[in-house]
């Protein structure tokens, strides 16, 4: 295999609600920001890759290079549901894997509304919303999780431990939306949206960006590795057929084609992997995630979120950002994001959340079941 | 009250492509097999989804016995959407699955057994009719006997 690519500058703004900025200004905020620390300039980057979701017509990454320079440089912009992010990584990735680039700027953008994500329904006919079963992704995660607890008898208290542990995973992570405490009886007794997902236990829409500087080995030697984040590998799959897909999107088989590529082509196993930012869309997501990433045995999923084992200072410690559950999740953002924050810990620079002595961990995001991307990231030094 | 439009609301419709309204008999669902690998599916397709064969779907009468797979008890949903609901989704007997409301039943987890026998029946549409008036009808799960 070719040479490495290397992270050499990364960060996010702090996720939240600004009503009165608009996207690419949002994005250039945090392309600024990822600049300056790889210290660099956009003149050094050789080509921009833009994922936005809510203006995926409208070349945000064109306009986003309005705000800190136009250089002319290539840029592409992505759009793939909550897997867009990761995918303008990916595209900066492979742009420098394929020799074409030293240096490319990846940047995740989105501004959300409020309020509940699904389908109403199209103009034709009348609406089939709580006629023909429910598409509100609340419902259509409960769903998922159900499924785990049809096989392994998993329990509405074990989704809600989730919800419970990434909210104090970010009260010290000030980059977060939240930072609050949520007992376990608080996220049980929180307004039911769809059982068993109570209000704590879905993710919140907030308006957010962060941004990558991605390097060729050659570039990351001559400007130093000390800081350097080496991407192990780069994993983005579709959904292979399912016979429920019909009705049920599956975020189960690409997650897990997704996992097995990502091992082989980093050369780990999960057990060697120190710290992971998973796609806690809802608290039902993450326990299904643990197996389908093999953070753990099929059906001890349960057992792992009761025993503390995903928590901070646990064996492997899950979404200590507080993930999409209370940092937030700005859709096109959120795979920018995670990789921000495990390449944070893997050089030793997360504060109060620090995991101490990671060394390698991974990055998961799911696109509405159908898309799925995995980044295996390593100290470089 | 709003004025007639010409034409007579018609009704009633069909909620979705695959479920069948003969002039004379009653509704069901009819979906499409692959007669090479037999995937079921609710619509036509270029070709088939597991297997890539061509030309292999022919269409297919679904049955109305099943099994509860797995469901989500709906509290908040669109606005005007009534609550609570029961979000089912359902394997039907030979093939095929459906998501749908689970009515006849109370919407608490202690009274909902996923595995358990379904049968799917038809009925209004909740009243909901579309910007010509016409009447719509839908298809149902409810627990059976
Ligand atoms: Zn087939």
């Amino acid at each position: 295999m070719s040479e490495d690519v290397y992270i050499l500058g990364t960060d996010m703004i702090k996720f939240g609600r600004f009503p009165d900025r608009s996207v690419p200004s949002l994005g250039a905020e945090a392309a600024l920001l990822a600049l300056d620390d790889a210290n660099l300039t956009i003149q050094d980057m050789e080509a921009v890759c833009c994922g936005n979701l809510g203006q995926a017509a409208a070349m945000v990454g064109q306009r986003i290079l309005q705000e800190i320079g136009q250089t002319g440089v290539p840029v592409v912009n992505c759009a793939n549901a909550c897997a867009t992010g990761a995918t303008a990584f990916r595209e900066a990735w492979m742009g420098i894997k394929a020799g074409l680039y030293d240096l490319v700027l990846a940047v995740g953008v989105e501004q959300m509304g409020r309020g509940l994500l699904g389908g109403a329904g199209g103009a034709k006919g009348i609406p089939k919303e709580g006629l023909l079963g429910s598409q509100t992704m609340p419902a259509v995660f409960a769903e998922a999780g159900m499924e785990h607890s049809r096989k392994y008898g998993t329990t509405f208290e074990q989704f809600a431990k989730v919800s419970v542990k990434n909210h104090h995973h970010s009260t010290h992570n000030p980059k977060a939306m939240y930072q609050i405490e949520t007992p376990l009886e608080t996220v049980m007794n929180a307004e039911m949206i769809a059982y068993p997902n109570t209000k704590l236990m879905c993710s919140v829409n907030v308006d957010g960006a962060a941004a990558a500087i991605l390097a060729s080995e050659k570039k990351a030697r001559e400007l130093g590795m000390g800081r350097a984040v080496r991407v192990k590998a780069s994993v983005l799959t579709s959904d292979p057929w399912q016979e429920r897909d019909l009705v049920m999107p599956d975020v189960n088989s690409c997650t897990r084609l997704a996992a097995k590529t990502a091992y082989e082509m980093a050369g780990v196993g999960p057990e060697d992997v120190d710290l992971v930012e998973l796609h806690d869309c809802f608290a039902t997501a993450e326990i299904l995630h643990y197996e389908n990433l093999g953070l753990c045995g099929e059906g001890e999923a349960g057992r792992m979120i009761d025993e503390g084992e995903s928590a901070h200072g646990g064996r492997i410690p899950v979404n200590v950002s507080g993930g999409l559950l209370s940092k937030g999740h700005p859709l096109g953002a959120t795979g920018i994001a995670n990789i921000y924050e495990i390449s944070t810990h893997l050089r030793g620079e997360a504060g109060a959340r620090q995991v101490e002595g990671a060394r390698i961990g991974l990055t998961h995001v799911i696109g509405l079941g159908s898309a799925c991307a995995i980044h295996v990231l390593e100290k470089a030094s | 009250m709003k004025e007639q439009s010409e034409e007579t609301p018609q009704g009633p419709l069909p909620v979705v492509d695959f479920l069948k309204i003969p002039e004379d008999g009653d509704p069901y669902l009819e979906g499409f097999r692959c007669t090479s690998c037999d995937a079921v599916y609710l619509a036509d397709r270029a070709a088939c989804s597991k297997c890539g064969a061509r030309d292999t779907l022919k269409t297919t009468r679904l049955s109305t016995q099943g099994n509860l797979y797995v469901y989500s008890i709906v509290h908040r949903s669109f606005p005007g959407i009534e609550v609570p609901y029961v979000s089912a989704i359902v394997d039907l007997e030979g093939g095929g699955t459906l998501k749908g409301n689970l009515i006849n039943i109370e919407p608490d987890p202690e009274k909902i057994e996923m595995g358990m026998p379904i049968e799917v029946v038809f009925g209004d549409a909740l009243g909901r009719v579309d910007r010509d008036g016409n009447t719509y009808l839908s298809y149902f799960f409810q627990p059976r006997g």
